[in-house]
C-alpha cells in the first residue's frame, strides 16, 4: 500500500491520449487499459493492481524480488562471435543489437544469477523478453550451458524464466543449434540429479518452447502466459477459422495437460521455496528463511 | 519435367529440340534436323551446368521443395530391404508425415525415420505435406527408443516444410514432443546418421538430425525459419524471400562452412529431380560412409560424441 492507492485511480485513458503521458511515469495496463503508476506497478512485480495482468518483468528486476535481500551474484556467460554470419536485414544486426543494449541496458537477452531464496541455494535464469524479443542465440544458448554446468558444479536447482517470440533469425542456422545445444545443458542436469524447474512467462514461443522451456521436472506458468511453438495468427492463417477463448494461453495448456501449475507472479517466490526444499530433501521453509519483510512505508 | 521459373530458358531450348524431332519424324523439315537437335541438346545441357553450378539461395529453396525431388519413400525403397513400417505413438494417433520401420541397410538391421511428403494431390494430403504434428515425433521418440535397447543403427531423412501449425498439433504438445524428440536424439548409445535430402524446416527438422553425423544434398537447405516466414518478420514483407533466402545461409555450403553439417552429396546435373536414382544411390553411398565412420563406437561414446559436437556448434563465423 502506499499513497497511490489511496488517490483517485487514474483510469483516465478514455480521457486522455498516450502521447500526453510521460511514458516513464505511467504504464497502460494492456489488458484493461487501467493507467499504472510506475512505482505502484514495480512495487506490485508488475502485475496490474487492477485486472491482475501479469506484464513483462525484466530478469533483473525479478531477481531484485526473487532473491533473499535482493541479493544474487550473477554467473558469467561466455561471449559467443558477434554476428557469425553478417546477417543484415532491413538493418545490420550488429545495428539491432547496439540498439537493444541502449534501449534495455543489458548486453543480452539473458541473466543468470546464484543466490539464495528463503535460504535456498538457487541458479536462476532470466530470459529477457524487451532485449529483441528475448530471442535464442548464440548468448541464450551459452548462458543456459553457463548456468546448468554451475547448477551441476554447485549442486544447486536450476530455475529458468523463460520469455521469448523463439530464435534470432539474424543468426540463421546457429539460432536453430540452441535446440540441441540447450537441450544438451538440459540432459547435463537430469543427469546429475539437479532438479530444473521451468517458469513460462508471456510470451514464450517457437524454439525456445520446443526446446529447454518444455523440458522442465515441473513446468510452472504465469496466469494467461502465451505459450505455443506456432503463433496463434500463424494457425488462423492455415486452418482458416477462428481459434477458441484462450486457445494457448496458461490456463488452456495446463486444461490439456501440458503444465503442471499456473500460479500468480506473487505466490510465485513462496511456491518455488518449497518445491526447491522438497525437492532437494531440505526441512520446510520457516519463518527463519525467510529475511525480514522490508519496513512498511507508513501511511494515512 | 516439371520445370522451374528460372529454367524458362531451358525449358524454351529443350522444347525447340523436341519439336525439331518431331518434324523429322514427320519427315518435314530440312535434311541435317538431326544434328540441329543435338546441337540444341548440348546448348541445353551446357545451359543446365551453368544454371545449377550457380543457384542462388532462394533458387536453391525452390529446387530443395521440387515436386519431383525424389522423397524418403524412394530413397527408402531403393536404399533398404525389409522395410517394415511401424506406426502409432501409443496415446493418440499415427502420423503419416512421419513413415518409420525397421528395415536392412546394406544388409544390417537398422531403425529408418523420416519425413514424407506425398507426390500428387491425394498423398500430398494424406502426408500433410510432410509436416509432421505431435504424434509424429513421439513416434520417432519410440522408435529410437526401441534402437537404442536392440543396438540398431538409425538412419533419419529429413525432407519437412517444419512442423504442423494446426490447432490440434498446438493442443496436443508440438513444442514439448519436438523438444522430447531431440532429447531423445541426444541419449541414445546407438550410431544416429542424417540426411537432409529435401527441406530441413526448422524445429521439425532438429527433432529428427540432432545426429553424429549430418549429411546435406547439395541442393537442399536447411533453416530457422522459411524465408518467405523470415521476410515477413523481417522485411514486413514476405515478397523479399529472395533477401532472406541470401541472409539466412540456408545453404548446404553455407552450413559446411559453418560445421552445422559434416558432408555435402553431390546431385547429378540439374539437380536431384532430373535423375533420381542418381541422387539415391549417392545418398545411399554417404549414409554407408557416415556409419562406417561411427562402426565400432561404445554407446557411451556415442553419446558423447553427439553432445560434444553440439555443445561445440557456432564456434567460428563465416569469413565476411
Amino acid at each position: 500500500m502506499n499513497w497511490i492507492t489511496n488517490y483517485v485511480r487514474p483510469r483516465i485513458n478514455s480521457l486522455f491520449s498516450r502521447r500526453e503521458v510521460p511514458e516513464n511515469l505511467w504504464t497502460k495496463c494492456p489488458e484493461c487499459g487501467t493507467m499504472l503508476f510506475h512505482r505502484e506497478l514495480s512495487d506490485n512485480l508488475n502485475v496490474c493492481t487492477n485486472c491482475d495482468h501479469h506484464l513483462a518483468i525484466t530478469p533483473r528486476a525479478r531477481f531484485a524480488a526473487l532473491f533473499d535481500g535482493g541479493a544474487f551474484v550473477e554467473v558469467k556467460v561466455p561471449e559467443p562471435i558477434a554476428d557469425p554470419l553478417h546477417f543484415r536485414d532491413q538493418k545490420k544486426y550488429p545495428d539491432r543489437m547496439k540498439a537493444a543494449q541502449k534501449s534495455t541496458g543489458e548486453k543480452e537477452a539473458m541473466l543468470v544469477a546464484e543466490g539464495e531464496m528463503g535460504r535456498t541455494p538457487v541458479i536462476a535464469v532470466g530470459q529477457d523478453f524487451s532485449f529483441m524479443g528475448g530471442s535464442m542465440g548464440m548468448y541464450v544458448g551459452n548462458a543456459i550451458i553457463a548456468a546448468a554446468e554451475r547448477a551441476v558444479q554447485t549442486g544447486k536447482p536450476l530455475v529458468l524464466f523463460s520469455a521469448a517470440g523463439g530464435a534470432r533469425m539474424q543468426e540463421g542456422i546457429l539460432s536453430l543449434m540452441q535446440m540441441p545445444r540447450t537441450t544438451v545443458a538440459v540432459k547435463m542436469l537430469k543427469e546429475a540429479g539437479i532438479p530444473y524447474i521451468v517458469v513460462l512467462t508471456h510470451p514464450t514461443t517457437g524454439g525456445v518452447t520446443a526446446s529447454y522451456a518444455m523440458l522442465g521436472d515441473i513446468q510452472i506458468a504465469e496466469p494467461n502466459a502465451l505459450i505455443c511453438f506456432a503463433g496463434p495468427r500463424v494457425i488462423e492463417q492455415t486452418i482458416r477459422e477462428k481459434l477458441p477463448e484462450g486457445f494457448q494461453r496458461a490456463e488452456y495448456l495446463l486444461e490439456h495437460g501440458m503444465l503442471d501449475r499456473v500460479t500468480h507472479r506473487k505466490a510465485l517466490r513462496d511456491e518455488l521455496i518449497s518445491i526447491l526444499r522438497m525437492l532437494t530433501g531440505q526441512p520446510a521453509p520457516t519463518r527463519a528463511d525467510l529475511p525480514a519483510p522490508e519496513p512498511a512505508t507508513t501511511e494515512a | 519435367m516439371v520445370y522451374l521459373d528460372f529454367e524458362k530458358p531451358l525449358a524454351d531450348i529443350e522444347a525447340k529440340a523436341e519439336e525439331l524431332r518431331a518434324m523429322a519424324r514427320k519427315g518435314e523439315g530440312a535434311v541435317d534436323v538431326e544434328k540441329e537437335a543435338a546441337a540444341l541438346d548440348a546448348k541445353a545441357q551446357q545451359m543446365l551446368g551453368e544454371l545449377y553450378a550457380s543457384l542462388t539461395p532462394w533458387r536453391k529453396t525452390l529446387v530443395a521443395r521440387h515436386a519431383d525431388r525424389p522423397h524418403c519413400s524412394d530413397y527408402v525403397q531403393a536404399l533398404f530391404t525389409e522395410f517394415t513400417p511401424l506406426a502409432g505413438d501409443r496415446a493418440f494417433g499415427d502420423d503419416h508425415a512421419v513413415m518409420a520401420g525397421l528395415a536392412r541397410f546394406n544388409e544390417m538391421p537398422c531403425m529408418v525415420i523420416g519425413h514424407e511428403k506425398g507426390n500428387d494431390t491425394k498423398s500430398r494430403i494424406h502426408h500433410n505435406f510432410g509436416m509432421a504434428r505431435p504424434e509424429g515425433y513421439r513416434k520417432a521418440i519410440r522408435l529410437m527408443d526401441m534402437a537404442h535397447r536392440f543396438g540398431l543403427p538409425v538412419i533419419t531423412l529429413v525432407d519437412t516444410p517444419g512442423a504442423y501449425p494446426g490447432k490440434g498439433a498446438e493442443e496436443r504438445g508440438q513444442s514439448e514432443a519436438i523438444a522430447r524428440c531431440t532429447m531423445k536424439c541426444l541419449e541414445i548409445g546407438v550410431p544416429l546418421v542424417s540426411v537432409i535430402i529435401g527441406e530441413g524446416g526448422s524445429g521439425g527438422a532438429v527433432a529428427f538430425a540432432t545426429a553424429n553425423r549430418i549429411a546435406m544434398l547439395e541442393h537442399s537447405i536447411y533453416s530457422v525459419i522459411s524465408p518467405e516466414g523470415c521476410a515477413s518478420i523481417l522485411w514486413k514483407d514476405a515478397e523479399k524471400m529472395r533477401d532472406a533466402a541470401e541472409a539466412l545461409r540456408l545453404t548446404a555450403q553455407d552450413l559446411k562452412k559453418l560445421d552445422v553439417i559434416d558432408r555435402i552429396i553431390p546431385e547429378p546435373i540439374g539437380g536431384a529431380q532430373r535423375d533420381p536414382a542418381a541422387a539415391i544411390a549417392a545418398v545411399g553411398v554417404e549414409i554407408g560412409a557416415m556409419l562406417a565412420e561411427l562402426s565400432g563406437m561404445k554407446p557411451a561414446d556415442l553419446i558423447r560424441d553427439r553432445r560434444e559436437k553440439f555443445r561445440a556448434m557456432g564456434a567460428h563465423a563465416l569469413a565476411a
